[in-house]
């Protein structure tokens, strides 16, 4: 089974408030409903949406799990064929937890 | 002040009377104003009646109220925003990068910041917020309160007024040149002929070519013909057209300037050069708007915008019998008179820095910087070549300096010369000039571009002994731009 990437951009331990002004960045490979996740973390050498477009892009991404991106980047990466789920607010645990149980959704204050 | 007033009302508001519950979430007693009126008054109503946004902290940056405003621009609701972190609300790159409120004391005053926001259907706004902190009737900051207003409206308005000094791409601050500037639009929308003068590169192309590309002709040609280049005989067919076999050698019928600059504008340089026969035959154009190809009977009606310009003294020439007095006041009907660069005041150091950006960045270099010494030098320079003169000179400079300042030595020799001059006034001390190790000295000003790249090749060459690569590199060139260069010269 393909595993399925996912993206976060941080802000401590939350999702960070902007994409762009991101300097660390979760990376989450899962496999399967009952496989492992594997989580990663990207320091950046500097905030830069085109960075993490390029990170999301390159690590082969499916899904990215932001808070407010600009609507560019957002364009850009559906364009790619990567899933955006934008204005989450809150925790990234609970975040990753809730996209692990498919309930996450955009907008959503966690 | 705006934001002042507002956080010195709620300040007043908090301060003089008291906020009785800070609840009002889920249909909880919404928060009220004791002690401002006789009866107590809601709090959220009073701030929602705010224009700009505001919104009220907590100690922890968490959101106790937020006005209406501040909801819309956000795109979050009350139910939304209640207890969360402020910096998650409004993404604001403020709040991330320099909280205000983290440097807030109780002695501090309203701190003001701007930055932008990503809103909630992801627009980036540039936004001012300030911040100030509300404090208990003991004096002790008790949260803080923020107003957020949206500054894009004056952004664009600061973009606008940063250009006010440009009407396409002429570029002055001069008063002289704000009266031109004042002028060109207005003279752009009318169809009257130009009458365009001033000395050798003060710009008069650029302003017919302004005039066109603002006019409601812009969308027809701009067709430019210089009245002195060519031989009379010449210049009459390709003003006006020839039919075929209207002399020898006409082997086929030819369209006219006239005839190509229809629904356009014919822009006619150096007019003051213009043969008196031909005046004659643009004399009757301006009056009847007809050409008449060579060899032929039949008119052509060219709707066409006449601008001519000239470096000559034309009443001069109207006193020498060598311009017909008629024609110059057909084309005298606006006149724009362009003033030498030395009589525009400021203008030299803004058009420096202009130069000095676009040509670094159009021939690859890295930003430059005019040292002091250099920018002395230029700036007590006369340009009796104005604007074109300048701008070649900053173009030699850019291409000679491998530096990030260009200095003295990065100049073209005869500008010292000339400054020599101002030796006796002061103006410039001789020994600060050297040019010995300019890496050439060769740079005479009737010496084309060509010549002067030529020995800056050879010269670097003999420095590094014939190795390429070293020599690209003091040049600040690739070496493909050096072979190309030397295979350019034939110095192989």
């Amino acid at each position: 089974m393909m595993p399925t990437k996912i993206l976060i951009p941080l802000n401590e331990s939350d999702v960070a408030p902007r994409f762009d002004l991101a300097t660390e960045v979760l990376i989450v490979t899962g496999f399967g409903k009952a496989g492992s996740l594997d989580k990663r973390m990207v320091i950046l050498s500097r905030a830069s949406a085109e960075q993490l477009c390029h990170l999301a892009i390159t690590e082969g991404v499916q899904t990215v799990i932001c808070s407010g991106i600009e609507d560019d980047y957002y364009q850009y990466l559906i364009w790619k064929r990567i899933e955006v789920i934008d204005s989450v607010i809150g925790s990234s645990e609970v975040a990753l937890r809730r996209f692990v149980e498919g309930t996450l959704k955009p907008g959503e204050i966690l | 002040m705006r934001m002042k007033k507002v956080i010195g009302h709620i300040a007043k508001a908090s301060i003089g009377g008291s906020i009785r519950a800070v609840s009002g979430r889920n249909g909880a007693t919404p928060p009220q104003i004791n002690n401002l009126f006789n009866i107590p008054i809601d709090f959220f109503e009073l701030i929602d009646e705010i224009a700009i946004g505001v919104v009220v902290l907590d100690l922890n940056r968490k959101i106790v109220a937020m006005n209406q405003t501040l909801k819309t621009f956000t795109g979050f609701s009350q139910e939304e925003i209640f207890s969360v972190a402020c910096g998650h609300i409004l993404r604001s790159n403020v709040c991330l990068q320099n909280c205000p409120v983290l440097n807030i004391r109780e002695e501090s005053g309203p701190k003001c910041i701007e930055g932008n926001l990503i809103n909630r259907d992801r627009q980036l706004i540039p936004i001012r917020i300030t911040s100030a902190p509300l404090k208990n009737i003991n004096g002790h900051i008790i949260g803080f309160l923020e107003t957020v207003e949206d500054i894009s409206l004056l952004r664009k308005l600061d973009d606008a007024a940063s250009h006010a000094y440009k009407f396409n791409n002429i570029i002055g601050r001069s008063p002289k040149m704000e009266k031109i500037f004042q002028i060109l639009p207005s003279l752009a929308q009318t169809d009257s002929s130009v009458l365009i003068t001033g000395e050798t590169g003060t710009g008069k192309d650029m302003v017919a070519e302004a005039i066109h590309q603002s006019s409601s002709r812009s969308k027809g040609p701009f067709v430019k013909i210089n009245c002195g280049a060519l031989p009379e005989t010449l210049l009459e067919s390709e003003l006006f057209g020839h039919r075929k076999g209207a002399f020898t050698g006409a082997i086929e019928n030819k369209p006219g300037r006239f005839q190509l600059a229809h629904n356009g504008t014919l822009y006619l340089t150096e007019i003051g050069d213009l043969p008196p026969s031909l005046q004659v035959k643009l004399l009757t154009f301006l009056d009847d708007k007809e050409v008449f190809p060579l060899g032929s009977v039949k008119g052509f009606i060219a709707d066409v915008r006449i601008i001519a310009a000239t470096h000559r003294n034309l009443e001069q020439r109207v006193n020498d019998n060598r311009f017909r007095k008629d024609l110059l006041y057909r084309l005298n009907v606006v006149r724009l008179h362009l003033p030498p660069l030395r009589e525009r005041q400021g203008d030299t150091q803004l058009l420096l820095d202009h130069f000095l950006n676009t040509l670094s960045t159009q021939l690859g270099k890295k930003k430059l910087a005019l040292s002091r010494k250099a920018s002395k030098i230029l700036m007590s320079y006369n340009y009796p070549g104005n604007v074109r003169e300048l701008r070649n000179i900053v173009e030699y400079a850019v291409n000679i300096c491998g530096d990030r300042q260009v200095n003295p030595k990065h100049l073209p020799t005869y500008l010292m010369d000339a400054d020599q001059v101002d030796v006796a006034t002061g103006v410039k001390d001789p020994s600060s000039f050297e040019t010995e190790d300019s890496g050439f000295k060769n740079s005479e000003p009737q010496q084309s571009w060509s010549d002067i790249e030529k020995s800056m090749i050879i010269e670097a060459l003999v420095k590094v002994h014939g190795r390429k690569s070293k020599a690209a590199a003091s040049l600040g060139w690739a070496r493909s731009t050096l072979w190309r260069k030397m295979k350019q010269y034939g110095l192989h």
